[in-house]
């Protein structure tokens, strides 16, 4: 019989350690069915995060690097300045990527480092156990929003795609999601169009993934599907943001 | 040549092409000079936007392969902490500089000793250890600087080479050595892509989740280190074999030592001089080593005193150890010093 469906060899054949309902690993299976498609495995390196997806670096099976909280696009750039001909991405947490690592995703963006930044908006902390996000939207509960987030106390949530639009360095900028068939089959068009564009040397690219954390959000793996898609993606509205075809194309 | 160019020269002839960092005083002339020189040999010079980005870079080229080095001060240099642990952890090489200011807090940016604890004990967190190089001529950063990138090749370790303002804009003549270039030794850790190594992948990292595996990694650290501790001890003693007062300084400080030294021979008093050169490893088997005649130990530096217990701990308790310094970014004078000699002469110490 025809095997028409498999998992990517890149991606390491052992039971992830995401929590059931956990979208973390959707996000994955993608970035490595993409890589593997474009014929990159031999030179992709990857930059794991600290954050939940810190195990990223044992489940791809090609180069990895394991980058202090909030640091993996500095490593990046190190890494993409020495090896110019390599694909080079991060994987980062909401965390990690626009609250501690906020300086160093600006300016590798504004730099326009030809490097793709795979951004996991989950709106919560999920490694530290369920704490408020810089992505955390208004009135949600957190551990440490636990009367919901109050504009009072913790102000508003970043939307990073129209944070990096204006910069000129920034070359694709789109925000997808994972939590239905169709959303994951534009999710993978989205993230190889990053890598393509990358590839072609264009500048900064970066996919932001609305992901679910069904363990901190409270939730049951279908409740944080609906949750997901009532309340983030009217939030954060999903589509191409940027992209060297032109303009800011709005879906 | 100036002292902050002489790194950036050192540098280059050891083959490190990336620099990577954030402005500052006083190093700022060697990150202008490898803005220019960097180019010129096919390399980069990129300026970071803060001191913690800067740091993972050069954690980032480190692991794909290069020879690279950043560069810093005070403040500076406490926000690469973080880093210089993962850099540690990760085993991987890169030289760092830290032009010593007066602090803490802001401070001045005026010559100081006073990062000597952070420099040596640690810094960051977690076990781990930074070799630490302390010159005091031109010729000699030159030259350390070298040997910087070597020992950090070879022991997989980040070097801190350490200096203060003084040598930073100390101009003497120096002699360039050999212009062939330095040879690199092959990496085979280096993640660089598996069209390098096909078949195995490389991860960079210093994540142990698993405490067993964590304490299988500190144990191959220690021994690292415990290699490090016996091989690179580095000093130079000046008139010990009879000095009854042992001065001990490094950086700009032993220039003028040496100096006081000269001069309490002149009145009789037999004095020396002990430098480390290698500040982690502390030198104590040579230091250990002048104690047959030596009454007491003057620890002379521009700090409280951070070098004192690892003096004493040198020496074992064989002879009291006195401490001069000047601090906030003064720098002590040689009449002061002598006096201070001369104060230890008569008053008994020395019998
Ligand atoms: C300097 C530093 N501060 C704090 C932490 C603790 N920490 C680990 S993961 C994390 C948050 C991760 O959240 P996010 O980036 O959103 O990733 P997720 O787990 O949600 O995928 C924090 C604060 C750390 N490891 N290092
Ligand atoms: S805590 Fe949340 S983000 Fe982390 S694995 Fe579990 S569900 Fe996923
Ligand atoms: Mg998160």
């Amino acid at each position: 019989m025809k095997k028409v469906f498999k998992r990517p060899g890149i991606l390491k054949d052992v039971p992830f350690h995401y929590c059931p309902g956990c979208t973390h690993g959707v996000a994955h299976r993608l970035v490595a069915e993409v890589i593997e498609e474009l014929g990159i495995r031999d030179t992709a390196i990857g930059v794991a995060p600290v954050g939940c997806s810190v195990f990223a670096m044992d489940y791809f099976e090609i180069d990895m690097f394991q980058a202090s909280h909030g640091r993996a696009p500095a490593v990046a750039t190190g890494i993409k300045r020495v090896l110019p001909d390599r694909v080079v991405f991060t994987y980062q947490g909401d965390g990690d990527l626009a609250a501690i690592g906020t300086g160093e995703f600006v300016h590798a963006a504004t730099r326009g480092e030809r490097i793709t930044a795979v951004f996991i908006n989950n709106a919560i902390y999920g490694m530290t156990g369920g704490q408020m996000a810089p992505t955390t939207i208004m009135g949600q509960v957190t551990k440490t929003t636990p009367f919901g987030r109050d504009r009072e106390i913790n102000g508003f949530p970043i939307r990073v795609c129209e944070m990096l639009a204006p910069l000129e360095g920034t070359a694709y900028l789109a925000r997808v999601a994972v939590h239905t068939p169709k959303a994951i089959i534009q999710a993978k068009k989205f993230i190889k169009r990053a890598f393509e564009v990358q590839l072609e040397g264009l500048g900064f690219s970066l996919v932001e993934v609305l992901s679910t954390c069904p363990t901190n959000w409270g939730l049951s793996p279908l409740e944080a599907v609906k949750w997901l898609e009532e309340k983030m993606v009217p939030y954060y509205p999903l589509g191409e943001y940027k992209s060297p075809a032109g303009g800011v194309i709005n879906a | 040549m100036k002292g902050n160019e002489a790194i950036g020269e050192g540098a280059v002839r050891a083959g490190c092409r990336y620099f990577f960092g954030y402005p500052i005083t006083p190093q700022s002339e060697l990150t202008h000079y490898l803005a220019r020189r960097l180019p010129e040999v096919g390399g980069l010079y990129l300026q970071a936007e803060s001191e913690v980005a800067s740091i993972n870079m050069v954690y980032g080229a480190s692991g794909a392969g290069a020879r690279v080095m950043t560069s810093s001060s005070g403040p500076g240099i406490s926000l690469m902490q973080e880093g210089l642990s993962f850099l540690a952890g990760a085993e991987l090489p890169c030289v760092v500089v830290n032009m010593m200011r007066g602090g803490p807090g802001l401070g001045n940016i005026a010559p100081s000793q006073a990062d000597y604890f952070q420099a040596t004990k640690g810094g960051g967190h977690g076990d781990y250890r930074l070799i630490v190089l302390a010159p005091n001529s031109v010729q000699e950063i030159l030259d350390l600087t070298g040997k910087a990138f070597e020992l950090a090749d070879y022991y997989r370790n980040p070097v801190m080479v350490m200096a203060d303002g003084i040598m930073a804009q100390m101009m003497e003549p120096v002699e360039l050595k050999n212009e062939a270039q330095a040879e690199i030794q092959a990496k085979p850790w280096a993640a660089s892509g598996m069209i390098d190594h096909p078949g195995s992948k490389r991860i960079i990292n210093s994540c142990f989740v698993i405490p067993e595996e964590m304490e299988a990694v500190n144990i191959r650290l220690k021994e690292k280190y415990t290699q490090i501790l016996f091989n690179e001890q580095d000093s130079e003693g000046y008139l010990l074999e009879d000095a009854e007062i042992v001065l001990v300084a490094f950086g700009t400080v032993s220039r003028i030592c040496r100096a006081v030294v000269e001069k309490a021979r002149q009145l009789g008093i037999p004095a020396g001089l002990f430098r480390p050169v290698t500040l982690w490893p502390f030198p104590a088997e040579e230091l250990k080593r002048t104690t047959g005649k030596a009454k007491c130990f003057l620890s002379v530096e521009m700090n409280m005193g951070q070098m004192v217990e690892d003096i004493q701990l040198a020496i074992s308790g064989k002879a009291p150890v006195y401490h001069y310094g000047r601090l906030g970014g003064m720098v002590p004078v040689a009449r002061d010093v002598l006096q201070e000699v001369q104060k230890l002469y008569s008053g008994g110490v020395v019998k």
